[in-house]
């Protein structure tokens, strides 16, 4: 056995790519808690098609899943990959473009067969015609290295050849030194119950491991030491996850049961999956008939005194918006989850994209303010959540949590929240006509009693003084019968009012609500301020989850000389109170969103100020590149 | 989980006062009951201080009075019982009931109650719709709570026409029915409520009218302890854009020769009275196995098929549900079907308090905590 250099890098970025039926995101999945496990850190990319299986070796078939990991904090997936691990044709042709030049590709050799290279279009093969010379190319054959490790096993050889992710995987974390056995421990877990396939699937991995360990084709392996971060325990964790969790979170805090009404929807079918197997949490699914039918039970649920959520993607809450305006009609808690995925219509279904802000502002029929919060990273969904479910809580409303494809399916690590820590939610419910909220606009009952009189009946829309939240009063209290619904509702009563004087008040009280919620300032890093000296003249304004691109690119123009300040926004309905000082102290204010301006259009809208939008509809999240290259752009032609 | 059709589920979470049938779990179970010595209720505990709107000789205030007059009779906790409507004319029933109520949106309701009736099993929830309401906007809805078999009492108001709106036709509206939108008469085939539910695997099935409130009583008892989803299609006249739509059932004389009274046991005879004392016509079966109404006394009483409203298969329940037809020369009403199976509510909340109870109680800090840390994590010092 040879005993290889090993050479220590500070951050790499690879790239799995492969058929959709090659297990590229499983394959991703365990380099990534490889990677956890040795406390790099680390942001993911999983990037696959709609279909479940495209025709085999197709462009439209290929799946493909990009992590960096580094000894020092990592913002993003990273821009281009440094590593190529493609499966077949189809992988090299689709991502070939992203690779820079130097970059390395380790090919399955065994799959650039004549037929599947004239599948893409191949007319030789660039393994061997000297198209990637100006690349590192390691073309193995994976594949029959795979069947002949597991020669000894009772299989077929295509079953044999599935476990050729496992061989890459192994040969992989040779090459990066990851530890294994956390990868040994899950393909006991997963394939527990048949024993000769998880002795498969070991031995492919051993053997890619032992590949790596004796082949002349690899003279080094790399190390990536752990990255400095603040003590305490840690996981990696996708954004559907941390949704997940902190939906139970917030119910645990509020003392009260999980009730979901959901109907399957890409990328949002995850939150379902993660609740579904949570029930010990006191966690209720309802996988409804439909989208309407989903936000239904949740109302329903929330009428009875539960957290209520519902979960979906851009085409979902398209249907779920009536239903969401009766929650603003009738002031009840509801979370509706909307993990935005590219649009109009079906658009593209497993790619992201922040398009459904105006949706989630204004997608409804009157009136209709529903308070928008935005996670901007996987692991700020758990906040995010809970966050979420306080504003609900507090202020008796329906309120949109905007996640998109990116957070739901990327990964990073995360320091586990103490529970005691956790924000406290326990909620108070009407128990009878005077628990000290305002009886009426004026004080008094509108039927004309004296307002000292015995007799106080109940007000189902009377306001807390200060949150504006009229009380919960759930089914099942006694002396609190009361109806309400979807019709304009008295001040005060809640009895069907058409009077005009009264709608505009109510109109008025909604949006007042709404407006009024307490939200933490906006924080603006500008480093230049900090350390004393001058503000910068540029302001890059984010919300939701171009936030790491946003930083990682800011980062690379302040690298570069380019002075630039940023700020990102967790709640986007009401903005925080300082949103507008803080615009005006910068000449030049830059919003990088994944849609044509919808944040710009509010800003431009609510402030007068002369926000740029810088944007990309790809279905992918911004680079670092593309960031830092506008905040340039802008400071240079601010000098001209 | 297990169930047997005599005690429900197994791992039920609910205790309460079984009403009726003592060896079938009740639609009230779990639902708390009226304290020993509370006042007595009456109509007036269940009727609102909002000014009923509905128009002057709308079939709707029957149907309210006889709800009005029915409820006291269930011995429940008033603050337990929950009205839940979508909209249309009879969507504005929860106002005039002195309940818990939620109007809605258009068709929306039974989702909503299906939120409301899985989280809290001590609620008694009730739905009220329309033919609009239920069987179009809404019909995705309606059967999908009836196959999940959710436990609800659901009263379909038919009207055979879009009042609220003023005078459209319905999705039960007969074929050429000339309306404000069809002036040259609807050309499409409408729904039959009976048959609908029975397809779409409910559970309880039965037809009432406005006008017989002894009927319509009878109707709602059986309904309410029914343990499941229970349609209840009740035959309302709407004055102003329908009038007299069901007066050939209305009319003493012609309704004893067209309804056709279905009573679980009992032969199925209807009409004149024979010598027995019974109806002179009768149901009964063809030789090609379809039904058909004969004379009793000419083709014998043999023949005469007993109505069964449990057995499981809903074959000639729905073929009875096909005697009607929108000439109305035979309608069929009473229970068409009322059989025990699990309900939706039930078996979520049993699968839920099962891993609680399972996990030894409620979640503490410590479980949680236990979940957010996963199987993989690591430390940093």
């Amino acid at each position: 056995m040879s005993t290889k250099s090993v050479e220590r890098v500070d951050r790499v970025v690879i790239r799995f790519a492969g058929d959709s039926g090659d297990g590229m995101q499983l394959t991703g999945d365990r380099f990534t808690a490889e990677t956890a496990a040795l406390g790099n850190d680390l942001a993911t990319l999983p990037n696959f098609p709609a279909e479940i299986r495209a025709p085999q070796g197709t462009l439209p078939g290929v799946s493909s899943f990009q992590l960096q990991f580094a000894d020092h904090s990592v913002l993003t997936p990273g821009d281009a990959p440094d590593v190529l691990v493609v499966m077949n044709p189809a992988a090299l042709r689709a991502n070939l473009r992203d690779l820079p030049r130097g970059g390395t590709i380790i090919a399955d050799a065994d799959e650039f067969t004549r037929r599947n290279l004239a599948k893409v279009g191949y007319a030789a093969s660039p393994l061997d015609d000297g198209s990637l010379d100006s690349y590192h190319l390691h073309a193995l054959p994976l594949t029959s290295m795979t069947v002949k490790a597991l020669a000894d096993f009772d299989l077929s050889r295509k079953e044999a050849e599935r476990a050729k992710n496992m061989f890459a995987l192994g040969l992989l974390s040779w090459l990066y030194t990851r530890p294994t056995g956390g990868t040994e421990r899950f393909l006991a877990a997963k394939f527990g119950k048949s024993p000769q396939v998880h002795q498969a699937n070991l031995a492919a991995f051993r053997a890619g491991w032992a590949f790596g360990e004796t082949t002349e084709t690899f003279a080094v392996s790399y190390e990536v030491a752990p990255a400095p971060a603040p003590p305490g325990r840690y996981r990696n964790v996708t954004g559907n996850a941390a949704l997940a969790y902190g939906l139970v979170a917030a119910a645990h805090r509020a003392g009260l049961p999980l009730v979901l009404g959901s109907y399957p929807i890409t990328p949002a079918s995850d939150i379902l999956h993660t609740l579904s197997r949570l029930k010990r949490f006191d966690v209720t699914t309802i996988q409804a008939e439909d989208e309407i039918a989903g936000v239904g039970a949740a109302l329903g649920a929330a009428y009875g005194g539960a957290i209520a959520v519902t979960t979906t993607s851009g085409p979902g809450l398209a249907l779920k918006s009536e239903t969401i305006g009766l929650a603003v009609s009738l002031e009840l808690p509801l979370v509706i989850v909307d993990v935005q995925r590219g649009g109009p219509s079906t658009g593209l279904p497993t790619k992201t994209e922040q398009a459904d802000l105006l949706q989630a502002m204004f997608g409804r029929n009157g009136e209709s303010p529903v308070p928008v919060i935005a996670p901007r990273s996987p692991a700020d969904c758990f906040d995010a959540a809970l966050e979420a479910v306080r504003i609900a809580t507090v202020y008796r409303t329906p309120v949109l949590l905007l996640s998109d494809g990116y957070l739901a399916n990327g990964s990073e690590p995360w320091r586990i929240p103490d529970v005691a820590t956790l924000p406290d939610l326990h909620v108070t419910f009407a128990t009878g006509p005077d628990d000290g909220l305002t009886h009426g606009v004026d004080g008094a009952p509108d039927d004309g009693a004296a307002p000292d009189s015995a007799y106080r009946p109940f007000l189902p829309y009377a306001r807390d003084p200060v949150t504006l939240a009229r009380p919960w009063a759930v089914p099942g209290t006694p002396g609190l019968e009361h109806r309400i619904g979807g019709i304009e509702k008295a001040d005060g009563t809640g009895e069907i009012s058409y009077e005009p004087d009264n709608h505009d008040r109510m109109t008025r009280l909604r949006q007042a609500k709404v407006d009024g919620i307490t939200v933490p300032d906006l924080v603006v890093d500008d480093p230049g301020l900090a350390a004393g000296g001058e503000a910068a003249e540029v302001l890059v304004l984010g919300w939701g989850s171009t936030y790491g691109p946003i930083s990682a690119g800011a980062r690379l123009a302040r690298n570069t000389g380019t002075p630039v300040a940023t700020a990102h926004l967790r709640h986007v309905n009401p903005l925080p109170a300082n949103t507008g000082d803080v615009l005006r102290r910068y000449r030049r204010v830059l919003v990088p969103e994944m849609n044509l301006g919808q944040l710009t259009l509010l800003l431009r809208a609510k402030y007068l100020v002369d926000a740029r939008g810088f944007n990309r509809v790809r279905g992918l999240p911004f680079t670092s590149v593309e960031i830092a290259d506008a905040i340039t752009a802008l400071v240079k032609e601010d000098a001209l | 989980m297990t169930y047997t059709e005599s005690t429900g589920l197994t791992t039920g979470l609910t205790t309460g006062v079984p009403l009726g049938l003592p060896a079938v779990r009740s639609g009230l179970e779990g639902v708390p009951a009226l304290t020993e010595g509370a006042p007595k209720q009456t109509k007036k505990t269940f009727t609102s201080d909002a000014e009923v709107r509905w128009c002057p000789g709308c079939g709707d205030y029957a149907i309210l009075s006889a709800v009005q007059g029915f409820l006291p009779e269930l011995g429940l906790r008033r603050e337990n019982i929950v009205c839940i409507s979508g909209i249309g004319c009879s969507s504005r029933f929860p106002y005039y009931l002195d309940t818990y109520g939620l109007h809605s949106i258009h068709g929306r309701a039974p989702s909503i109650a299906t939120g409301l009736a899985t989280s809290r099993p001590d609620l008694n929830v009730w739905v009220v719709t329309g033919d609009g309401d239920a069987l179009s906007i809404g019909g995705n809805h309606l059967i999908h709570a009836l196959r999940r078999n959710v436990n609800l009492t659901i009263l379909l108001f038919n009207n055979r026409i879009y009042g609220l709106t003023k005078g459209q036709y319905s999705p039960t509206s007969e074929p050429g029915k000339v309306t404000k939108s069809t002036p040259v008469g609807s050309v499409d085939e409408p729904f039959n409520p009976i048959s609908l539910a029975l397809g779409a695997e409910a559970s309880f099935v039965a037809r009432t009218t406005d006008s017989d409130r002894k009927h319509l009583t009878g109707v709602l008892r059986q309904a309410v302890e029914h343990r499941g989803a229970a349609l209840v299609e009740i035959y309302q006249n709407c004055p102003i854009f329908n009038d007299g739509a069901f007066d050939v059932l209305k009319d003493r004389e012609s309704a004893q020769g067209r309804l056709v009274p279905l009573e679980h046991g009992a032969p199925i005879r209807f009409g004149a009275p024979a010598a027995d004392g019974l109806g002179s016509r009768g149901v009964a079966r063809r030789a090609d196995g379809l039904l058909e109404v004969v004379d009793v006394e000419a083709g014998g009483t043999d023949r005469v098929l007993v109505h069964d409203a449990r057995t499981p298969d809903p074959s000639v329940q729905f073929a009875l549900s096909r005697l009607d037809d929108p000439t109305m020369m035979h309608v069929p009403i009473g229970v068409f079907r009322a059989v025990s199976r699990p309900t939706y509510d039930d078996m979520v909340r049993a699968q839920v308090s099962s891993a609680v109870e399972g996990a030894d109680g409620a979640a503490s800090d410590e479980d949680l905590a236990r979940l957010l840390a996963g199987p993989d994590n690591w430390t940093v010092a």
